[in-house]
């Protein structure tokens, strides 16, 4: 028993949302409430509850933590994930049930929780620091690491209202890497900062959980609980569904995120609202397929293979009947287009009537996000029929490069390789080995 | 069943939790923890710190504040009860009779708007970060000890000024001044759990105090009440403390020391149920803040 970090017991927590215009006023004054009581006492509907709703955020959850194990909390908005973590942080008390936490707990549900923009960097880090359970001895201890990981040496005694907003978040997070809990509860802290300190922010949450600290991680991404967790707990309404090995509970996630998603798999284009009025109706049905014959729901895993499927009908053969797909990201930034007419060996439309063409997409490498897609017919080089934006889907984080990280900017992965050309190839380096004409400009082999 | 695993530091730091961390529904009603809030005396310090720190920054004249508040307070007070309505100030120059009641007034009045309104000021702390909520109207009270401080100095100029010297009854100033905080922290308590349901206390705070003022003997004597309103009159704590600040610093009639009883009866009720109020709600803050 005693290698148990963490316990949680049936632990569940009821809220009640308030009556519509107490809810909209955030919260209330005594007038809402005597203004109520006096309307209920002439009101025949006395019911309460007609005017409150009660939901269980948490439904009777029980799982366990050993020491040293890293495991990542997954779910979609609203699965309890962070009523989850404010009960383990303490800061809201459970309905029932119960947990225990064995050894100094600390907890980040934000970076920078308590800062004052009037103070200086250097009064910020150890206000920051006592707030999140250090004892003064202990911050001015590490008080030169966390400058130094925060790469703000010149500006500590700026006031941090001065300070860019990526200068403010590096040195948030700086104080809370310097934490040294026994178990540590994160949410989300990644969610902060440009690409390269996300990494380093990554690697410092890796080191802790390397050095046989027992972390818990909620996030969102993906790719990141596949790289830090070894085990993994996926909450949906309250209730915990599923707990295994961190890629059991990720496939498992996004199998249901696929299943459960209501953008349409199979779209009837005859009478689509998406064409616009002067075009004549010529094609049919689109359906997406994530895999041969397994019809998809609109969520892809990045990376996976994807088949669109266009059917159309012609009252004559017609001789060049080109389709083009173009994709646009949920700023309606066009990110690809994918037509038939730039492939050598066309397919071509043989004779009258239905006609079902296929683009096989071998891996989609878009990264993370919501797209549409909207599709074009050509004769002749000609746009007779056209549907905007008619499908949505969705690309799934998954850990396309292997090291747990994805980028921020741009509008794709590629497969792609980097290595120091004073070395060998990663793949052939030896010790000792000194720079070789051989491994300059030698490109990667994938 | 599981031992409690004692907690190996390898830091070297004190830890501040202790090993087994317990997370139920309803907590021990009534304990105080003041364990815990002595291993969060580091947090307490800091939070009056950053207020004191922050109070008065961008102003052009900074901590000078802290003298002009109560010296002007001192001068529109002497021009209006003394050369207009000409109130008794018990045979002392009135700008001393008046400074001696403001500063514990100041520091009352001070801390109770500020405590009362703290547990919403610092709902960003609250709704993400575990602490004995207690802390924040503690602190809110305590920080304004600094102000006190130099105002104190202001008097003690005033004081030599006007040949007034005070005797062997300082030594019991500290009394009184606990007396001023601890009715600060009582009402804040109660004001600062109720603001975290009902707003209405950021608004009505500034008219309690307005009155407060006038039902305590700042800017009179208590000698004007007439005897038979002595003892109701001697509910508000303050009396007892301004009344005490009058005898310690300059020597006026010892007070009635049934006023004294009074006022530490009526703060012990206050704090008692205003720690028992605020424990209980505490557990909802983060929930409805």
């Amino acid at each position: 028993m005693s290698d148990v970090a963490l316990r949680v017991e049936n632990l569940s927590k009821l809220y009640t949302i308030g009556r519509a215009h107490a809810r909209a006023a955030a919260y209330d004054t005594l007038r809402d409430q005597i203004a109520y009581r006096v309307r209920s006492l002439f009101s025949r509907d006395r019911r309460r509850s007609s005017r409150t709703t009660q939901f269980w955020a948490l439904d009777d959850i029980s799982f366990e933590v050993k020491q040293g194990e890293v495991v990542g909390v997954i779910g979609r908005n609203g699965a309890g994930k962070s009523t989850l973590l404010k009960i383990l942080s303490r800061i809201t008390a459970p309905t029932k049930g119960r947990a225990q936490i064995y050894g100094r707990v600390g907890s980040l549900l934000e970076v920078g929780t308590g800062f004052h923009p009037e103070l200086t960097g250097r009064e910020n880090i150890f206000l920051n620091g006592a707030i999140l359970g250090m004892s003064s001895a202990e911050i001015s201890r590490k008080f030169d690491d966390i400058v130094a990981f925060s790469e703000i040496e010149q500006f500590v005694d700026t006031p941090v209202k001065r300070y860019s907003s990526g200068m403010y978040v590096r040195l948030a997070f700086a104080v809370a890497a310097h934490l040294e809990p026994e178990v540590l509860i994160v949410d989300e802290v990644l969610a902060v900062g440009d690409t390269a300190f996300q990494a380093k922010c990554l690697g410092k949450i890796s080191e802790v959980a390397s050095h046989g600290r027992t972390v818990l991680f909620v996030s969102h991404n993906m790719a990141a609980v596949q790289h830090l967790c070894n085990k993994a707990i996926f909450l949906e309404q309250g209730k915990l569904v599923f707990e295994g090995e961190t890629s059991d509970v990720v496939d498992r996630y996004l199998h249901k995120a696929t299943r459960d998603s209501h953008t349409g798999h199979a779209v009837d284009l005859v009478s689509s609202p998406a064409r616009p009025p002067a075009y004549k109706q010529m094609l049919t049905r689109l359906e997406l397929y994530t895999d041969r014959n397994v019809l998809s729901t609109g969520s892809v895993k990045m990376g996976a293979p994807l088949t669109f499927q266009i059917s159309f009908r012609t009252d004559r053969a017609v001789p060049a009947m080109d389709l083009t797909l173009v994709f646009n990201d949920h700023l309606g930034r066009c990110v690809l287009e994918l037509s038939s007419l730039y492939q050598h060996d066309r397919p071509v439309a043989q004779g009258s009537g239905e006609h079902t063409f296929c683009c096989d997409i071998p891996s989609l490498t878009l990264l993370p996000g919501d797209y549409m897609v909207s599709v074009f017919l050509d004769i002749n080089g000609v746009n007779v029929d056209r549907v905007q934006d008619v499908l949505r889907f969705n690309v799934l984080e998954s850990d396309y490069y292997g090291g747990g990280r994805l980028p921020r900017h741009g509008f794709f992965v590629l497969k792609n390789h980097w290595y120091d050309e004073q070395q060998q190839p990663a793949h052939a380096r030896r010790p000792g080995a000194h720079a070789s004409i051989r491994s300059v400009g030698q490109p990667a082999s994938h | 069943m599981a031992v409690q695993r004692p907690a190996p530091d390898a830091t070297g730091a004190s830890s501040l939790r202790t090993p087994v961390i317990s997370i139920e529904p309803s907590g021990r009603l009534l304990s105080l923890g003041i364990g815990e809030l002595w291993a969060y005396r580091e947090l307490l310090y800091f939070l009056a710190w950053r207020d004191i720190k922050i109070r008065y920054k961008q102003t052009a004249i900074g901590a000078a504040w802290a003298v002009f508040q109560p010296v002007l307070t001192m001068v529109i007070f002497t021009l209006v009860f003394r050369n207009i309505a000409n109130v008794s100030s018990d045979g002392f120059p009135y700008p001393i009779f008046a400074l001696v009641a403001l500063l514990p007034w100041n520091l009352f009045s001070g801390a109770l708007s500020r405590s009362s309104v703290s547990v919403v000021a610092e709902s960003n702390l609250i709704s993400k970060v575990y602490f004995p909520r207690l802390i924040v109207p503690l602190s809110a009270t305590l920080s304004g000890l600094v102000d006190f401080a130099i105002a104190l100095a202001v008097l003690v100029v005033l004081m030599a000024w006007y040949g007034v010297t005070p005797n062997v009854h300082l030594l019991t100033l500290p009394i009184f001044l606990g007396l001023a905080l601890t009715t600060a922290l009582s009402v804040g308590l109660w004001l600062s759990a109720i603001n975290v349901r009902y707003r209405d206390v950021g608004y009505a705070v500034p008219f309690l105090i307005q009155m407060w003022m006038f039902a305590s003997p700042v800017a009179y004597s208590a000698n004007a009440v007439s005897e038979k309103w002595r003892l109701l009159y001697s509910l508000n704590p303050l009396t007892g403390v301004i009344e005490g600040f009058r005898w310690a610093l300059l020597g006026v009639e010892r007070p009635d020391p049934r006023i004294i009883v009074i006022s530490a009866v009526v703060v012990t009720i206050l704090l008692v149920s205003g720690i028992v109020h605020f424990k209980r709600m505490e557990r909802t803050f983060a929930d409805i803040v």
